[in-house]
């Protein structure tokens, strides 16, 4: 089976500039992407570098843009990507540096792994085991599973467009300890989660769960950590009042009051966050973005009331 | 020049606890590992780790004999016996810096059965228990705040007045060549697989650490003992974990039949590994396969057990080849999966010269003799990679930081060089496949003289090829083009080691069984295989095996 594949190539040794650069490969029907890539840098083109290393979905070395989105090759086959002999697209993951070619610069993925005091803090030493029970160990399984390749990182569009934030791989690393019964830091951990560039930064966009190999789903860890620091009374945060504020504008109005919502998650007390807010106003005024001043109220405000009852029931519920 | 007094080479589960330990005992040490310390080997491991925990009536000494009889009676009663002893504290300690362990209905650590043993005393993580050691290691390596080269190609160690003295390498990154002091260095660079094609082992198992260690003057101990593992993925030879087995699962030829029942009535499926690849590779060999393969068969598990404690396996069946094992048997055959044999080391991880240990995969001690039980590779790299760092303590303490001639650096510079510089020829990855598939023919499941010779001329000509290789990319940045041919210049000399093992070997043990001697020999072969590198070419001897408590009788399963 002939596998089409444009690598997008990159040598700072050369020239700054990226280009595209097109193989044909012979590969048998079930070759993953990483069994091609491997082949062309064997037996057409010593210079193409990229990571691998298990071919098994475990070691997390070769997560690559695979068609624009992040997939661990060793684990893609080509024929699931191109059914009929489509060229496929190979790019090094989004949000990194390059260094060559398909080989990304890791280094802020590891500073931020770090930042999350990635191991578990307890005092007490036991003289075998700490008991826990089998359940709340399992539970845990979900994000060690996690094989640290980065694909949720190159997805994720909150860092896209801020770069401090703490990002999903760490954030659901974080989650591990948090939810570790071992673990006698949990509360301090969670306030610290919720400073700026912590849990409230994701936009829950789900492209971090759509992306993991592994099914670690950090964005569901990462939401979990927010109603745990809400329990843990950590309200104080525009996280937590642009949630509250958010449910009572639809329980009241039906719909959403933006003015109201921006308000209320800077702060009513929080002045240099309210002048901030103002210079955004000014100019939303100008461009005729502004908000209406009072929402429009939807024709049939029962059934939304009806609809809210209900989620906060569930929720209830649920608890 | 960077200076150290502990140097670590590698970064899996041997190097990284004895870097942990090394810090503990308040040496300044660093490690320096050509992957990221997650994307280790050690990663691979599945299935679990054994130890005797006395608390739950277990014995430790249960433990030591099922290792030895496994073994074959290869294995140093001694070293067996320490790590069996030390087992249980490495677990503990294992459990409280944060790995998951699977629990039983009290909250306390829960195990599953492993091959070659009577008692359930593997202790795990689903099936990601090497995965989930090694993530707990780097977790404590932050915590210790390490200092770790990384993605950095050691090419050469270095001795000064016949001791250790550091290592040569560069930054894969950046093409930087430095040298590096240490008064000590650890080798816990992992296995060799790649020797072989197909392997279980991952690309990066390249055997470094034998080789710099031969080059080095280091003897090598028992390699043509290499252990083909049962459920291996035919093609590219992934592996399925001995824990579909240890929980239940069947091995079923073309028939249906459960054929271990033949070989190994007693033990069935959980005999050990040499004699189930043997029994596998028999009724292939008799017609009982389909296309060079038997089935290991789930079915009977269930899907939710299945999903519950075999996660991975369950991913790797239908990610690789489309099958949901509670429906449908798999084909597997046996692979190479792991050498035995490796850097004669004592019960402390010291080599012959001063200064120099090793631990792990690359190491022997030796406590898996002519075939490893499941579960006891873990345990190995734990227990001996911390003995190899507390060791070195007071070797340390007792030299002077040593002087190494700066020429050293500008010799390996050029030696480098000249390999780029060679002239259009051929590429490495062709010559390591001949390499790969003379190996895999002539050190199989079965060898003999024929086959063994086989090899031995292969190699001679693999060898003599090495210089037309040529390396396509010149840059400085990442290029692993370069890194492959020097990772193949290593896998040579380990091949080389490999055939004059099973060369010297007259008889079959364990993993090595000859069909033109299939009987063990007690009598003139209890004894390690030595392979010694003098310079020029290698020596074969062999010395005697340690016995303590256990006299070597019939092995049957």
């Amino acid at each position: 089976m002939e596998a089409l594949i444009k690598v997008k190539r990159y040598n700072p040794e050369e020239s700054e500039d990226t280009y595209f650069q097109d193989y044909s490969v012979d590969v048998a029907e079930d070759s993953t992407i990483l069994d091609s890539l491997i082949k062309i840098r064997e037996e057409q083109d010593g210079t193409l570098s990229l990571r691998c290393s298990c071919r098994a979905s475990i070691c997390g070395s070769c997560s690559m843009r695979v068609n624009g989105s992040a997939k661990l090759v060793c684990k893609t086959r080509v024929k699931e990507i191109s059914p009929d002999g489509e060229i496929i697209t190979v790019e090094p993951m989004g949000n990194f540096k390059v260094i060559k070619d398909l080989v990304t610069e890791m280094d802020s993925f590891w500073s931020k792994m770090k930042s999350i005091d990635p191991y578990v803090k307890t005092s007490f030493e036991p003289e075998a085991e700490h008991i826990a029970s089998n359940e709340s160990m399992t539970h845990l399984l979900g994000v060690m599973n996690c094989i640290m390749c980065g694909a949720c990182v190159s997805e994720c569009t909150a860092l896209e467009v801020d770069s401090t934030f703490t990002g999903p791989a760490a954030l659901a690393k974080a989650y591990r300890f948090v939810a570790d019964p071992r673990d006698e830091e949990a509360n301090s951990r969670l306030g610290k989660l919720n400073e700026n560039t912590g849990v409230w930064d994701c936009t829950r966009c789900l492209a971090c769960v759509e992306v993991c190999p592994k099914d670690v789903a950090p964005m569901e860890r990462i939401v979990k950590m927010r109603d745990l620091a809400i329990e843990e009374g950590y309200t104080n945060t525009s996280g937590y009042r642009h949630t509250e504020s958010f449910n009572d504008s639809i329980k009241k109005h039906g719909r959403l009051d933006e003015t109201r919502l921006a308000l209320e998650s800077t702060g009513l007390l929080n002045i240099t966050g309210l002048i901030d807010l103002a210079k955004i106003g000014i100019k939303s005024l100008f461009r005729g973005k502004l908000p209406p001043i009072l929402p429009h109220r939807p024709k049939d405000m029962k059934k939304v009331t009806s609809i809210a009852e209900r989620l906060d029931n569930q929720g209830k519920e649920e608890e | 020049m960077s200076k150290h007094d502990l140097l670590i080479i590698g970064a899996g589960l041997a190097g990284l606890r004895a870097a942990v330990e090394g810090v503990r005992q308040g040496l300044n040490v660093a490690v320096i590992t050509k992957v990221h310390p997650v994307r280790s080997h050690s990663n691979a491991a599945q299935g679990g780790i054994n130890a005797a925990l006395t608390d739950r009536g277990d014995d430790w000494r249960d433990h030591a004999f099922s290792t030895i009889k496994g073994s074959d009676y290869l294995a140093d009663q001694d070293a067996v016996e320490v790590m069996c002893r030390e087992a249980g504290d490495a677990i503990i300690e294992l459990e409280n810096m944060g790995v998951i362990f699977s629990r039983d209905d009290e909250g306390k650590l829960g195990t599953r059965a492993f091959g070659g043993q009577k008692k359930a005393r593997t202790y795990f993580v689903g099936a990601i228990t090497g995965s989930a050691l090694l993530h707990v290691l780097y977790e404590q390596s932050v915590k210790y705040n390490l200092h770790i080269y990384e993605e950095w190609f050691v090419t050469k160690l270095i001795k000064e007045d016949g001791r250790i003295a550091g290592a040569i390498g560069f930054d894969i990154k950046t093409g930087q060549m430095e040298m590096i002091s240490a008064k000590a260095v650890v080798l816990a660079t992992g296995g060799a697989g790649r020797v072989f094609e197909p392997s279980t082992n991952a690309l990066i198992c390249t055997g470094d650490g034998l080789s710099l260690a031969m080059q080095a003057g280091v003897p090598l101990m028992d390699t043509e003992m290499i252990q083909y593992h049962p459920t291996t993925l035919a093609g590219n030879g992934i592996l399925l974990s001995e824990a579909a087995r240890g929980d239940g699962a069947y091995l079923i030829n073309s028939e249906g039949e459960r054929f271990m029942e033949k070989y190994a009535p007693e033990y069935m499926e959980l005999a050990s590994r040499d004699v189930v690849s043997r029994a596998e590779q028999t009724e292939i060999d008799e017609g009982r396969g389909v296309d060079g393969c038997v089935f290991l068969d789930l079915r009977h598990l269930g899907k939710k057990f299945i999903e519950d404690r075999l996660g991975y396996l369950q991913e790797v069946a239908l990610e690789f080849r489309g099958i949901d094992l509670s429906e449908k048997p798999i084909p597997i055959k046996p692979g190479m999966h792991y050498i035995m044999g490796g850097i004669k080391t004592d019960l402390n991880g010291a080599t012959n010269v001063p200064g120099l240990y090793a631990a792990g995969e690359c190491a022997n001690v030796s406590v898996h003799g002519a075939n490893r039980l499941g579960a006891n590779s873990l345990l190995d790299t734990i227990v001996f990679g911390r003995r190899s760092a507390i060791e070195s303590v007071e070797y340390i303490k007792s030299v002077k930081d040593v002087e190494i001639d700066p020429k050293e650096l500008s010799k390996e510079k050029s030696r480098i060089q000249s390999i780029l510089d060679r002239p259009k020829g051929m590429r490495s990855a062709e010559l390591r496949d001949k390499m790969g598939s003379t190996m895999t023919k002539g050190i199989g499941v079965w060898r003999d003289t024929d086959s063994i010779n086989f090899a031995i001329e292969g190699m001679k000509n693999v060898r003599g090829q090495l210089s037309n290789v040529y390396v396509e990319n010149k840059g400085k940045v990442f290029n692993t083009d370069l890194t492959s041919y020097l990772e193949l210049e290593f896998m040579v000399d380990v091949a080389e080691s490999i055939c004059q093992g099973a060369n010297a070997r007259f008889e079959s043990r364990g993993a090595h069984f000859r069909t033109d001697v299939t009987t063990r020999n007690d009598k003139d072969w209890l004894k390690h295989t030595i392979v010694e590198y003098n310079g020029e070419e290698l020596n074969t001897t062999s010395e005697k095996v340690t016995i303590t408590d256990w006299e070597p009788t019939e092995r049957v399963y």
